[in-house]
């Protein structure tokens, strides 16, 4: 069985909002269209989108890490907006695990975001039907576009490559490899939901040094070892270091 | 930057820890309305049901009964009419009786109107007088139509309550609906409510049950209290299951939101946030509770060596609007992982 998803690397992501952008680009032209924003130019703007980078700060100054999160639908495997909704338009593809609303069936009820932990639906303002990350499902198999194009426009758009997309039930695949090489995680654990999309966390890069390699206490060569022993013939020689 | 300064006031006034979800009026009308009009049917039932077996002195006005019908279907009626408001697209509302299998909405879809029906079968029933008694009990006792009627509208109207109580308290998330508490805080404010509307109408049709009502009424309503109660102190006690360790996945005990990605508002901030202070919250908690409870009992006990429908038609009104201050409050007191992601704009 596949299931799609994203894995998102936050040690990479440099909170650039191209996803974000690209994302409302791509799919307010596209079947999932439009993504209605209000007043955009005005006092109090909004409007609908799929995907948000989000900024966090961790610990506390001057000890504080920036973490850039970017946020969308995580196409949960056990999803529980499908069952609430009412009218079967919420749903979850069995081919590809993606999870989407079907615009035509959907009576604007909210119902489904409130069953949603993560906040990742929206009820668009306009079409009055809820709305969310499609994993650019009319993007992924359009065969009109060259093979390393069928990805989600956010994936396309990331200029650190902190988006990675695949089916996460093929343990070879590289969104499978990534989350097992590098301790890919899914977001709220506790609910049992069970999301599709991992995040992959900050790693840090650090050199062990110990403090003998800083300093080391039996150089005979030392200036301080030599100071101690002035007198020609007393202190130590080359014959002391080498054999000839 | 004015834009910007409000914005921050308004999220930092609501910050995670306080009150959350943004109550809809129409889900508040629709779930009081249809409350006190499953209690109504109930007290009509009731009182049939001790008429019928003897349990007390004979009281065979027809008209009580269907005007009783006619009043508990206007409610349901009046009910479903403002849930409707509560639908981006209501000519579609027809789809949602689809997932009876899963969803608790849908099953509600379907058990109002099938009360609708049942009320409807009950009223009429009373008005065409099919009181031949069908079958007889051991006891010597006659089973007409509208007591078998009323027997399938009371399975109805308890079915009806349990998916209107479910629709809330099986979303896990929403830790403050997700108890049993819930379901029965439903079925009893909607009883309660109910038998102090029957209480006025009883003593607006000079009958005899206005008494026995009054003392439903009552009970229902210190029940009620108590199971109320229960769920404020159960509520005040919740730990949140997510914090934003979870909510990003990063192990530290200090993570602080700087920015939620956007400037303006989105859904997420407009339907579960509702911008009240706490204040205000624990008001609407207090007023709820002596408009919904204490008021209503001090005027039914009134009533009980009083004649005339005035104290307990007030009674009923006093209660109605407390009611629509509880719901409020039940919606308001609920908070929503999500808002883990909502809590500030840069």
């Amino acid at each position: 069985m596949t299931q799609l998803a994203l894995v998102i690397d936050l040690n990479v992501c440099v909170g650039c909002h191209a996803c974000v952008t690209s994302c409302k680009e791509w799919n307010t032209s596209g079947e999932a269209g439009p993504m209605t924003d209000k007043m955009p130019y005005g006092e109090n703007p909004t409007g609908t989108f799929f995907n948000r980078v989000q900024t966090f700060e961790v610990g506390t100054f001057p000890n504080t890490e920036t973490v850039h999160f970017p946020k969308s639908c995580l196409h949960c495997e056990e999803p529980p907006c499908v069952p609430v909704c009412p009218t079967g338009a919420s749903y979850k593809r069995k081919q590809d695990g993606i999870v989407l609303v079907d615009y035509d069936k959907c009576i604007g009820c909210k119902y489904c975001s409130w069953a949603c932990p993560y906040g990742a639906r929206e009820l668009d303002e306009k079409q009055r039907v809820m709305k969310k990350c499609t994993l650019c499902v009319d993007r992924i198999y359009d065969e009109l576009l060259p093979e390393h194009e069928r990805k989600p426009a956010c994936v396309m758009s990331c200029p650190t490559s902190a988006r990675l997309f695949g089916d996460v039930h093929d343990p070879d695949s590289e969104v499978s490899k990534a989350i097992r090489d590098s301790n890919g995680y899914q977001l709220m654990p506790e609910w049992g939901t069970n999301p599709a999309n991992h995040y992959l966390p900050r790693r840090k890069v650090e050199i062990k040094i110990h403090t003998d390699e800083l300093k080391r206490v039996d150089n005979p060569l030392s200036k301080e070892e030599r100071k101690k022993h002035q007198a020609p013939g007393t202190g130590p020689s080359l014959d002391d270091m080498t054999t000839w | 930057m004015l834009l910007q300064a409000s914005i921050k006031e308004c999220l930092s006034s609501n910050n995670y820890l306080g009150n959350i979800m943004h109550p809809a009026f129409s889900v508040i009308f629709l779930t009081t309305l249809i409350g006190a009009a499953q209690g109504l049917f109930l007290a009509l039932f009731t009182g049939q049901i001790f008429t019928t077996f003897k349990l007390m002195p004979e009281q065979n006005d027809p008209n009580f009964y269907i005007i009783g019908s006619v009043l508990s279907l206007m409610l349901l009626t009046l009910g479903l009419f403002a849930s409707f408001f509560h639908l981006g697209h209501p000519e579609r509302a027809w789809r949602s009786i689809a997932r009876w299998r899963t969803s608790w909405l849908s099953r509600e879809v379907i058990a109002l109107p099938a009360m609708m029906i049942g009320v409807m079968a009950y009223g009429a029933a009373h008005f065409f007088d099919l009181t031949y008694p069908l079958f007889e009990t051991p006891g010597g006792t006659g089973l007409d139509a509208t007591l078998i009627l009323g027997f399938i509208t009371t399975v109805l109207t308890y079915t009806l309550f349990v998916c209107t109580g479910m629709i809330y308290a099986c979303i896990k998330f929403l830790q403050e609906w997700h108890s049993p508490l819930t379901v029965i805080n439903f079925i009893l404010l909607g009883t309660a409510s109910g038998f102090t509307l029957a209480t006025a109408l009883s003593a607006w049709l000079n009958t005899e049950l206005s008494n026995f009502y009054a003392t439903w009424a009552i009970t229902f309503t210190v029940l009620a209290l108590i199971f109320r109660f229960a769920t404020v102190i159960r509520n005040q006690k919740i730990t949140p299951k997510s914090d934003l360790r979870s909510a990003i996945g990063v192990r530290h005990p200090k993570v602080v939101q700087i920015t939620q990605g956007f400037l303006g508002g989105s859904f997420n901030t407009r339907e579960y946030f509702h911008g009240k202070s706490k204040a205000v919250l624990r008001n609407i908690k207090y007023i709820a509770f002596i408009l919904v409870f204490v008021i209503p009992v001090i005027l039914l006990v009134i009533s009980l060596s009083s004649k005339g429908y005035f104290i307990p038609l007030l009674a009923i009104l006093v209660q109605y609007v407390g009611l629509l201050a509880e719901r409020w409050y039940f919606f308001a007191d609920a908070n929503h992982p999500q808002n883990l992601y909502y809590q500030n704009i840069a």
